[in-house]
């Protein structure tokens, strides 16, 4: 085992780690944020998406010892320093984007990294880049309402379909 | 996934070294290589990862003339950055597997595995790029040798690839529904010295230059040329998604969608 040290949500974490042990593990096991999921365990299904240096990542398919001094945000991150819901966690409570919500980190995730660098996204823009996110309650249709909405876009006309 | 050794070298110099241990594989972006020892199907003792070294980063360039991705680049860096070099390099890049996947798989990772279905092979191949290694320069029509097997010897480190720059060029894929792999993909280049064409996820053997499409593109630069036409079934992969001649089909539609795509 080595000591492998991170930021996780702006904090300085460290833990054991083995050469296998997958960056979903160390953040679930080892570190309890239990918010990413693992759901296909094969790159892919998208639930265990975090952000690595501000980059969307699947966390199943990266080394915990390959993040070693990178900047993680996880879910248990968006939320408002108060506790509150981030905009993005609001717009999917707001417009049923989750039914079961297992893969809802995952959307979250790669929905802020897609407003992170298209702050106005057209809705076939946010479909594409949600292509590596599956939603087996097949939500899609709410799921981009949100995102759409979180950016501040009008949600009437796609609510009509 | 059984345990390994990992180390993460700043220099390529540090990586050569780690690589000459027993039993030791190089791990970039690890998209396809963590997958595989997931399955049990790769149990390397000490994996080297690339990604820690800058001087296999980045994407530079002169307009007209060539474009040298960095072995480590990330797609999704390459999708962004080559675009003002070679945009059908970018547009291909940016086509790879989905977008977190795209920001850690990168082109050296690609081209070493040469899975026969990944997209960047085509691209090299038709272009006619030259891999370069801590060791020595390979060219595209000698570096990839048949589906998983290419030119590197144990411990060689692709370190980057130089692409030269054609009048015109497009690559068109069609996506297997569920993996999005490509069912078929063709790399169209047109130089001043003839066209080349490269098919990837076709054939048994791995990427491959379809010669015949060749001739008649470099003879009439048109989708008209080589109406009709798909290289024989023969050798085509055959599998439940689709037959060899459903594959030799793909293939000439492929190549005529990219022709007429080409700018």
């Amino acid at each position: 085992m080595t000591k492998v040290t991170m930021t996780v949500n702006g904090r300085s974490v460290s833990g054991e780690a083995e050469g296998r042990t997958l960056l979903s593990a160390f953040l679930r096991e080892t570190l309890g944020l239990t918010g990413t999921h693992v759901g296909c365990d094969t790159s892919q299904c998208g639930a265990c998406v975090v952000h690595v240096d501000g980059k969307s990542v699947k966390s199943c398919t990266m080394l915990a010892m390959d993040a070693e001094g990178a900047s993680v945000t996880t879910i248990e991150g968006m939320a408002n320093p108060d506790g509150s819901l981030g905009t993005l966690q609001q717009a999917f409570q707001d417009h049923h984007g989750l039914q079961c919500g297992f893969c809802t980190p995952g959307m979250v995730m790669s929905a802020a990294a897609l407003l992170a660098v298209n702050p106005k996204p057209t809705e076939a823009e946010i479909r594409h880049h949600l292509e590596g996110n599956i939603c087996r309650c097949t939500g899609y249709h709410n799921i981009v309402r949100a995102v759409l909405a979180a950016s501040g876009q009008d949600v009437s006309a796609l609510a009509a379909e | 996934m059984y345990n390994f050794d990992f180390i993460k070298p700043e220099t390529l110099a540090g990586a050569v070294e780690a690589l000459a241990g027993e039993d030791a594989q190089a791990l970039s972006g690890g998209q396809t290589l963590l997958p595989s020892m997931k399955q049990r199907l790769n149990a390397p003792a000490t994996l080297v990862s690339l990604t820690g070294i800058a001087e296999l980063k980045g994407v530079s360039g002169r307009a007209g003339a060539s474009v040298t991705i960095g072995a480590a680049t990330p797609h999704a860096v390459v999708a962004a950055e080559a675009g003002a070099f070679y945009p059908a390099l970018a547009d291909l890049a940016g086509g790879i597997g989905d977008p977190a996947v795209r920001n850690r798989g990168t082109i050296g990772g690609s081209l070493a595995n040469n899975d026969p279905s990944a997209c960047y092979p085509s691209a090299a191949l038709a272009s006619g790029a030259t891999i370069k290694t801590n060791i020595r320069e390979i060219a595209a029509d000698d570096f990839f040798q048949g589906m998983f097997t290419t030119a590197l010897e144990p411990g060689e480190i692709i370190t980057g690839v130089s692409f030269p720059i054609p009048e015109k060029a497009a690559y068109a894929k069609f996506q297997q529904p569920a993996s999005r792999f490509a069912l078929a993909g063709v790399f169209v280049a047109k130089f001043a010295g003839g066209v080349r064409v490269a098919v990837t996820g076709a054939s048994e053997g791995g990427v491959f230059r379809w010669t015949e499409a060749e001739a008649a593109l470099s003879a009439n630069f048109s989708p008209d040329a080589i109406a009709g036409m798909a290289p024989p079934a023969e050798g085509m992969i055959g599998d439940l998604h689709g037959t060899p001649e459903y594959r030799a089909h793909l293939v000439g539609v492929m190549t005529r969608r990219a022709v007429a795509a080409a700018h």
